[in-house]
């Protein structure tokens, strides 16, 4: 790994928390700190878009600085974890609309599916080239 | 697709590290060209070439 390749890295590491932080902010701090205070939330939620944002530029600077088979292997990381999210995704909505599982869909476990997908898509990546 | 590319580099008494600097790539890149579980695309198959001071089909064999 090169020095651009390290900064980038670092970068993203930082968006990445910074946005877990104002994701926690915006969903604990309207039942735990300024009790369902709307200017508050909204000020929270907006926070938290706009660090997302950032985010998704830390990690497209952080794609581009790796060379051609690394971001091989990101790209196909993100086919298998877009086509398996959609997929899960939908027959997971269907069970709920169709009443064939008893709780209602939860974005969080497509969210969690999502995150394990990715990893271990660029975890085999990685061995198929090593 | 075979290559020559850890002769070449043997030969200069270049690590794979030291490569990799050279070509500013990866050294996880330089070790899954040399072991052919990758092809490098032309431009990087160009740098080699200039590199090594040798024509693409001197370092890379199709086998197709």
């Amino acid at each position: 790994m090169n020095k651009t390749n390290k900064k980038s890295v670092k970068t993203l590491a930082i968006w990445t928390i910074a946005w877990v932080l104002s994701t926690a902010l915006a969903a604990f701090g309207p039942v735990f700190v300024w009790e369902s205070q709307t200017v508050l939330t909204g000020g929270a939620i907006g926070i938290n878009f706009l660090v997302g944002i950032g985010m998704i530029f830390a990690n497209i600077h952080h794609i581009t600085s790796l060379d051609e088979m690394l971001q091989k292997i990101q790209l196909q990381a993100m086919g298998i974890t877009l086509g398996a999210t959609l997929v899960a995704g939908i027959s997971y909505s269907l069970m709920d609309t169709t009443n064939l599982m008893a709780a209602d869909a939860e974005i969080s476990f497509l969210v969690i599916f999502m995150g394990l997908t990715y990893m271990a898509a660029v975890v085999i990546g990685y061995r198929r080239y090593k | 697709m075979k290559n020559r590319l850890k002769v070449l580099r043997a030969e200069r008494d270049f690590t794979q590290a030291d490569l990799a600097e050279k070509l500013d790539v990866s050294r996880q890149t330089v070790n899954a060209i040399e072991t052919g579980k990758y092809d490098p695309s032309l431009p990087l198959a160009f740098k080699i070439s200039r590199l090594f001071g040798l024509p693409i089909e001197e370092i890379f064999e199709d086998q197709g």
